[in-house]
């Protein structure tokens, strides 16, 4: 394996290269929080109270903070060292800092999966998203906590705690709502049919994941799958809300391809730091 | 939306040893949600390890219009306060 790994941000499916696969994984994870946080955050102050803006703004800081330690370790990766003191590719190169991954990069860079980027629309819409992707952070931090990076197992340790209670929160809504009023339960059965097409994409892997996996540094996206699926399935039931069929699945945002909505929600992201290129507040 | 929403009161404990203290009232739906609200609303910077919600209209007070039969009789009697004690000088924290 060679040393040095010329240093670009691809959204290709990466080749044999060990850093290569490193970074692509962890930048498809600091886009999963980061941008799901920015879509929370276009929310804010349209909460049906006051006391819920707040919960999901802290949701919403959570994930930005796991964002941003994420990018501040695929910089570390891209520059050809990591955590663990590897030795650089080029001592005297800084590693590109968090606000590079966030704020520098074309939408088609970013890897999400495509649910996390789904525009606002109700509330039912907004925590059914938010359910069904905590329903996979839990789990995937968990299984994270015990990677083989030690990095990744630090972060884990942190987002683990985060994560769970977001899960507490997402999950009591999407109960709350589905066993409901009327109204409510038709709500959350619309929001939960409008994104299950999104919701195989979480356990998407490519040569990246099944890599990683092998090697102990990624958890194993079959075991999140089945994990997953108890989570939303209880949790479903106990909300009287009937579970789609998995017909039409989507994907394609790992590898850059977003919906028309997610441009504009990154032109907006990144509009103050393009205006004002190394600006600091 | 707030008159569909109940009051709660929320008491949050410093740290071990201390007891729960008034900290403010949030709105939720139900007791579950109210200790989520109280959560983001009074612990997001590290004020608790314990919190206490309790539906505002469970309280029970005191009348403001006893007030002066209810607690001006404990302003004369100053021998309940420890203050005529001379501590010892090697008794620290007190």
């Amino acid at each position: 394996m060679p040393a040095t790994m010329p240093a670009e941000t691809s959204t290709e499916p990466p080749d044999s290269d060990g850093t290569g696969a490193l970074l692509t994984y962890v930048l498809r994870q600091g886009d999963r929080s980061m941008v799901l946080a920015q879509r929370l955050l276009e929310n804010l102050a349209h909460s049906p109270e006051l006391e819920e803006d707040m919960a999901l703004a802290n949701v919403a800081l959570d994930l930005i903070g796991q964002s941003r330690l994420l990018y501040t370790y695929a910089g570390q990766v891209e520059a050809g060292g990591n955590a663990e003191g590897g030795s650089a590719a080029d001592p005297s190169s800084q590693p590109h800092d968090e606000d590079h991954y966030a704020y520098w990069r074309p939408d088609t860079a970013f890897t999400n999966p495509l649910l996390v980027e789904q525009p606002n629309g109700d509330f039912a819409h907004l925590i059914t998203r938010q359910f069904l992707h905590d329903a996979f952070a839990a789990p995937y931090w968990q299984a994270m906590t015990a990677s083989t990076d030690n990095t990744l197992a630090a972060i884990a340790a942190k987002a683990v705690k985060e994560t769970a209670y977001h899960l507490r929160h997402s999950r009591g809504w999407v109960v709350r709502l589905g066993d409901g009023t009327e109204e409510s339960h038709r709500r959350m059965q619309v929001a939960v049919e409008s994104l299950w097409r999104f919701t195989d994409e979480l356990f998407e892997h490519d040569d990246v994941e099944d890599r990683l996996v092998r090697q102990g540094v990624a958890a194993d996206p079959a075991t999140l799958a089945a994990a997953w699926r108890d989570t939303v399935t209880s949790a479903l039931a106990e909300a009287t809300l009937d579970q789609p069929s998995d017909a039409h699945m989507r994907s394609g945002g790992r590898y850059g391809r977003h919906s028309e909505a997610f441009s504009y929600l990154i032109g907006e992201m990144q509009s103050v730091a393009r205006a004002h290129p190394g600006a600091s507040w | 939306m707030s008159s569909d929403w109940p009051a709660w009161e929320v008491f949050v404990r410093a740290r071990r040893g201390v007891g729960h203290v008034h900290a403010g009232t949030v709105h939720a739906p139900d007791a579950t949600l109210a200790v989520e609200n109280a959560r983001d609303l009074y612990t997001r910077r590290n004020e608790g390890v314990s919190l206490w919600v309790v539906r505002s209209a469970d309280i029970v007070t005191s009348d403001p219009d006893e007030r002066h039969s209810m607690f001006d009789p404990a302003a004369d009697k100053t021998f309940r306060q420890p203050t005529d004690f001379e501590l010892p000088p090697d008794v620290a924290h007190m």
